[in-house]
């Protein structure tokens, strides 16, 4: 948390459709410090994952920008890795081949052949994905092919990590297994790391700060909420950690009673919507609110 | 006796194995049934229809040919091929042994040999017909492949030619043919030519006829790549060869495939027709000529040429299946 390493400065997000332009994002203000591992939580349609592809550059903003090191963001690039949700690994590439993908073209020039092998392996190995290495995405299971997906973006060594909603797809037991082994990686590495997340309990088990989405349109920053928890951090003891609960309680407070979840009537049906995938955000909102009355 | 007695109080696992043996043996009875069995009921009971049906159709060649006839005379168009092929044999040892002579005589002399001059026969005409398929439908994937991955990529191009592919895609050869032959002959003049102009003239319309389903095929797949795979391309910022080669076009192969085999099965039926209306040497020729010719055999002649048409037609269709099963990654 040492300077201002990532910003974005007003940034305003707007969808041409048929009936008028759909203004997503306006006037959005966010500054990550090196190292940061900073979650992003909304409902769905929020914005939260047009915010992750304007860093990721693969969105332009219409008003305002994203700073990175001292250089504007405007194209993509392997300095902002981006972990997807459905892992998007090549099905005609082994495990080792796709992330060899991605090392053969950030690390062509600067390191050997055999360099770029172990580096490879490194990455699969950090994973715990290596034994796995001339499968193909089919043969593997949904997780596994997530980490993959996470070895191939850290294989770029980015200066942020992006993920949108990496462990969205995946059961229970399956994401408690991958966050842990996240922040694992996250302790060695100290990766900037920006997630997208529906989850209440991964945002704050696993971020140094929560930044809680107002409902869209014209979506901004709600809350920024500082995690004060020591690492490394197990699950278990969490679970009756009082600080822990607080936090958890601020953040269910905050969705679902500061913004609760809007009625499908009031909203529009925009271009902005389809950036956030799936109803699962829809039905955990649903769930919540259910919880809490 | 004791054998007997033993078989009789043979009990528990012993006696639910042999019964399970049995169904086993039925099972494998009943799918070995499915996959040869049946369709070799299919086969005869067509020949025996077709044997009762023949002789009920007269025409003015005579009665229809049927499965005996026809095999009759696929035995003979083969032994007119093995006849041919001595003559030509000896026709060229001929010349070599006089050409030895001349030159024992006279070693400066000016020798050649001249090529058998007879008619082709059945099997030279399907030589014929298969290495100008083979060409037409290189020649139509060489030009549907690329032109369908730029098609696909660029959503401008793809409207500029949309039109133009859903104008030319229907168009049935029989209406190419007069102005590939006329443009081929205009065009192709050449003291030494490299190729017949009728096999130019058969190529091309089979190119010309064959190349949408490749085509449309190609920018189907090409457009329909994963938007999340572009995105990671581009986040890996791939140059436009590297995103084609390592992206786009492996994970539009089996689109592009799925193509390929209906433009091989299109190339092939345009291809036959295509000789028959231009005289073209092939299969097409071979039916042509049998039918002007309409001689009592004629009939039973076409309908081997019909028989081995299909035949070839099943065989390019598997042979390209097994390429596809080499080259595809999902098979």
């Amino acid at each position: 948390m040492s300077k201002s390493h990532l910003e974005l400065t007003g940034v305003q997000m707007a969808f041409d459709t048929p009936s008028g332009p759909f203004i997503a994002l306006d006037n959005l203000n966010l500054k990550i410090g090196k190292g940061e591992f900073v979650s992003l939580i909304g409902h769905s349609g929020c914005g939260k994952s047009t915010v992750l592809n304007i860093v990721a550059g693969l969105l332009g903003a219409t008003r305002g920008g994203c700073v990175l090191d001292g250089h504007e963001v405007n194209t993509p690039g392997p300095e902002r890795a981006v972990v997807f949700q459905n892992h998007s690994l090549m099905p005609w590439l082994t495990v080792y081949e796709n992330v060899e993908l991605a090392v053969q073209q950030v690390f062509r020039k600067s390191m050997s052949k055999r360099e770029r092998k172990a580096w490879i392996l490194h990455n699969l190995e950090l994973v715990h994905m290596d034994h796995a290495a001339n499968k193909r995405p089919g043969e593997i299971s949904g997780g596994m092919a997530q980490r993959v997906g996470i070895a191939r973006a850290l294989a770029m060594k980015p200066s942020v990590l992006l993920m949108d909603e990496p462990f969205g797809a995946l059961d229970a037991l399956t994401r408690a297994h991958l966050q842990d082994s996240l922040m694992e990686i996250q302790q060695e590495l100290n990766n900037t790391v920006i997630m997208i997340t529906h989850d209440v309990d991964e945002a704050v088990l696993l971020s140094d700060r929560i930044i809680m989405m107002t409902n869209g349109p014209a979506a901004t920053v709600g809350e920024d909420l500082a995690i004060d928890l020591p690492r490394p951090r197990n699950r278990v003891a969490m679970a009756d950690n009082p600080r822990y609960l607080r936090y958890r309680q601020a953040v269910l407070s905050f969705l679902y009673e500061k913004q609760r979840f809007p009625d499908k009537a009031e909203r529009k049906p925009s271009a902005g919507q389809k950036q956030d995938s799936g109803s699962e955000g829809e039905d955990e909102g649903r769930q919540g609110l259910r919880a809490i009355a | 006796m004791s054998t007997l007695s033993q078989t009789d109080t043979q009990t528990g696992p012993g006696r639910w194995l042999s019964l399970m043996g049995i169904l086993f043996t039925w099972q494998r009875l009943a799918s070995a049934a499915q996959q040869l069995l049946l369709p070799l009921v299919g086969i005869l009971v067509f020949l025996g229809a077709w044997h009762l049906a023949a002789p009920q159709v007269n025409t003015s060649l005579g009665a229809f040919p049927g499965p005996a006839d026809v095999m009759e005379q696929a035995g003979a168009l083969w032994q007119e091929h093995q006849n041919q092929r001595d003559r030509a044999e000896k026709y060229v040892t001929m010349q070599e042994e006089r050409n030895a002579r001349i030159l024992s005589t006279n070693p400066d002399a000016e020798v050649r040999i001249r090529a058998y001059p007879g008619a082709p026969t059945f099997i030279d005409q399907i030589g014929t017909s298969l290495v100008t398929v083979v060409a037409g439908f290189f020649l139509a994937t060489v030009i549907a492949v690329p032109l369908g991955i730029v098609i696909g990529l660029n959503r401008y191009f793809n409207a500029a030619m949309n039109p133009l592919i859903q104008i030319f895609k229907p168009v049935s050869p029989l209406a190419w043919l007069p102005l590939v032959t006329m443009v081929v002959s205009a065009t192709y003049v050449s003291d030494d030519p490299m190729f017949e102009k009728s096999f130019l003239t058969s190529m091309i319309t089979v190119t010309l006829c064959s190349l949408w389903p490749t085509l449309i095929n190609t920018s189907f797949g090409v457009a329909a790549v994963n938007p999340d795979l572009v995105n990671v391309s581009r986040v890996l910022r791939l140059s436009f060869w590297t995103h084609v080669r390592k992206v786009v076009l492996p994970s539009s192969i089996p689109a592009i495939f799925t193509g390929l085999r209906v433009s091989l099965g299109i190339a092939w039926m345009v291809l036959i027709a295509a000789e028959m209306l231009s005289q073209n040497p092939g299969l097409g020729k071979f039916v042509w000529d049998e039918f002007q010719n309409g001689s009592s055999q004629s009939l039973s002649r076409i309908m081997v040429a019909v028989l081995a048409i299909g035949f070839i037609g099943f065989l390019l269709d598997r042979g390209m299946l097994v390429v596809q099963r080499k080259v595809a990654w999902n098979e």
